[in-house]
């Protein structure tokens, strides 16, 4: 995606940038605006989020790789989570999550070759009391299980 | 009036398919022409049961649950629109052995009300606290959660009313509220569960923590993993500004006091105040040395309570209540209730909320029923990543802040996690270490080094190098992890590691040896 000065991708990055800056703390809200707008958070968005809250693009580099949340690069069409943390380990979570790599063909934090899905880890969704969990794009999913693990990988390949 | 019919909208029923369920209820009552308004309460929870939905009936509310999508058609077969018996018929939720044991005062509405709704709110006793606050000078305010006994919810245990107390003191332009809501740690969900089935509860607690202190301005910081929380928060935030509970006039008092929501970026180390306080200013959330204090330079560099949500959200009935009523419940310095999450590989996993000083076998056996699988219990870990894992030989260890520590473990945020005895400790060791080492801020060199050396010196165990040798060099590492770092994350990632390798030194013998021994 070209977004350099004067693009409609660099309008949409200074439109994002112009609403949120006035707040307190207005890097992560930013950041989060950016991420929800491009599905990612570009590089070139880098320069103009540094001139806007007058930061060096080192400052605002180093706030983007802190943070497990944001991509530097766009993610497959459905973003598959399986939390990996212990309550989730108790009951077979780790079993699910081999299982999730070998039916997708893809191991985590990759995305699949035809970008239908990317795979990844998380720590705790707070669905402790009906592990294992994971989170298909927005939903959320309790009692993780092999057949619930294959419907939703056909419903990724639709 | 047409009748009230309950399917909760907590995470954990949606994530068990509580949408689906009440579409399907608004279809069915549809197709038979039933008039019925669909309520979506948080949970009271009893997750196992979910999504159990409640009817409002003449004689009370009746559950039934779990219920899926296919069982709707039978339910208004069996006219479970006036309470009658099904199979999935529960009775009164309230009775449910598991809920009649409990003493809910922070969670007293939870799945009781509509979440949303202010009117359900104050009918069920929201606000009293505030509007009993509104008549008190600030530092009354002060001392009642002082000596209430209220002690720090998010794990350290620190006493609420003293943090109170030096923000009330100091003297700034600019003061602030902040919530901790980053509830990273696994086997917790209680500040989920508040927000997204009481959310006013906390509202009001912020707003009482900015009158006695003579902050104006709150915010609250939810992890991007809570999805349903921001949004029933962000919601309830614009309801209570619209009824004017915040702004410039809260509750129509000469006291100004607005808040806002914040997201996190899914970085653990923010439940950590100082990194959360540097994350809410746009900084990577790295952890600032200690002193000075946020309540003397916390947020911006003013004074701040940064408290969590749990001790926020038992403010309320505190000042409504008093603080003798809340006091006189839980043992020696561990006052009041604290709401037990009990998750993992157990039957009945879910939360309960009961006053300090259960013994942790009757948590784990009598109210959670033992493990899901049927297997015997290995080990419970107690206070999330960071807690120390227990073996039953440590069951009769009462639930209290003191109790815990003396026997080298921590209650933290009240996760319970159960593991049968499939569980390999050394397994569990290893990813205590590689957790810490993902999620470490850097900033400090023991938490940031001596976890990855953590992970590579246990492998060299689990593959039979000198086994002898890297045991003691990994207690020696902890010993340095737990003095030398600067926070939790580094300074108790050593609680389960030690704690595997002192209760169930069997998992850590060389390979040859354990397959000798099964």
């Amino acid at each position: 995606m070209a977004m350099q000065a004067g693009t409609e991708a660099h309008q949409r990055m200074l439109d994002v940038v112009e609403a949120m800056k006035h707040q307190d703390g207005a890097l992560l809200p930013i950041l989060h605006g950016i991420q929800d707008e491009f599905g990612y958070v570009p590089a070139e968005s880098v320069p103009v989020i540094a001139d806007a809250l007058n930061l060096s693009r080192a400052d605002v580099h180093g706030v983007i790789t802190f943070y497990h949340d944001y991509r530097s690069a766009p993610a497959g069409r459905h973003v598959l989570k399986i939390c990996r943390a212990e309550a989730c380990q108790a009951m077979g979570g780790e079993a699910m999550a081999e299982r999730a790599e070998d039916l997708l063909g893809i191991k985590f934090h990759q995305t699949a070759a035809d970008n239908s899905v990317t795979l990844e880890p998380t720590y705790c969704l707070g669905l402790c009391a009906c592990a294992p969990a994971a989170q298909l794009d927005g939903q959320l999913i309790g009692r993780l299980d092999e057949e619930r693990l294959r419907e939703i990988v056909s419903e990724v390949r639709l | 009036m047409s009748l009230k019919i309950y399917v909760p909208r907590d995470s954990a029923a949606l994530a068990l398919g509580a949408d689906k369920v009440a579409k399907a209820i608004a279809g069915e009552a549809a197709k038979r022409g039933s008039e019925i308004t669909i309520v979506r309460n948080g949970s009271r929870g009893m997750t196992w049961l979910e999504p159990m939905v409640e009817v409002e009936t003449p004689a009370g509310r009746v559950a039934y649950g779990p219920v899926k999508p296919a069982d709707v058609a039978s339910l208004f077969e069996a006219d479970f629109i006036n309470g009658n018996s099904h199979s999935l018929w529960l009775g009164d939720p309230e009775a449910i052995p598991f809920f009649a044991r409990q003493q809910r005062l922070t969670f007293a509405r939870c799945g009781l009300t509509d979440p949303l709704s202010l009117e359900d709110y104050e009918a069920h006793g929201g606000l009293s606290g505030l509007r009993k606050a509104l008549e008190l000078a600030p530092i009354e305010i002060v001392k009642q959660v002082t000596e209430s006994g209220l002690r720090g919810r998010g794990g350290a245990g620190f006493p609420t009313g003293i943090k109170w107390q030096t923000v009330h003191d100091a003297k700034a332009t600019n003061k602030y509220i902040v919530c901790n809501a980053d509830e990273g740690d696994s086997g917790t969900f209680a500040d989920r569960m508040i927000m997204e089935g009481d959310p006013f509860v906390l509202i009001e607690g912020m707003a009482i923590a900015g009158i006695a202190t003579g902050a104006t301005k709150g915010y609250i910081y939810i992890r991007s993993e809570y999805p349903e929380a921001i949004k029933i928060m962000r919601e309830a935030v614009a309801i209570a500004q619209r009824a004017g509970l915040l702004g410039w006039n809260v509750l129509g008092s000469p006291n100004m006091f607005d808040m806002e929501v914040r997201v996190g970026a899914g970085a653990y180390v923010c439940g950590e105040e100082t990194a959360l306080l540097n994350s809410l200013e746009g900084k990577r959330g790295v952890v600032r040395a200690k002193p000075p204090l946020p309540a003397i330079e916390g947020l911006f560099g003013k004074p701040t309570v940064i408290n969590n949500v749990i001790s926020l959200a038992s403010v309320p009935i505190i000042l409504d209540k008093g603080a003798a009523f809340y006091k006189d419940f839980g043992i020696g310095r561990s006052r009041g209730t604290m709401p037990l999450q009990i998750a993992g590989n157990v039957k009945h996993a879910g939360l309960f909320e009961a006053a300090f000083g259960m013994t942790l076998g009757e948590i784990v056996n009598e109210i959670g029923g033992g493990t899901a699988t049927g297997r015997p219990v290995k080990a419970v870990q107690v206070g999330g990543p960071l807690g120390a894992y227990f073996p039953e030989s440590l069951f009769d260890t009462p639930f209290d802040y003191e109790a815990f520590a003396a026997k080298g473990g921590l209650i933290g945020h009240a996760g319970i996690v159960v593991f049968d005895d499939t569980a390999d400790m050394l397994n569990q060791a290893r990813f205590a270490m590689e957790f810490c080492a993902i999620e470490s801020c850097g900033k400090c060199t023991p938490c940031r080094i001596g976890s990855t050396r953590g992970v590579e010196t246990i492998d060299k165990i689990r593959a039979g190098i000198e086994p002898e040798k890297n045991l003691a060099l990994v207690t020696d590492l902890c010993n340095t992890m737990k003095f030398g770092s600067l926070c939790a994350l580094g300074g108790f990632t050593p609680y389960p590691v030690m704690s595997a390798i002192t209760h169930f030194p069997e998992d850590f013998a060389p390979v040859p040896m354990r397959e000798a021994a099964e």
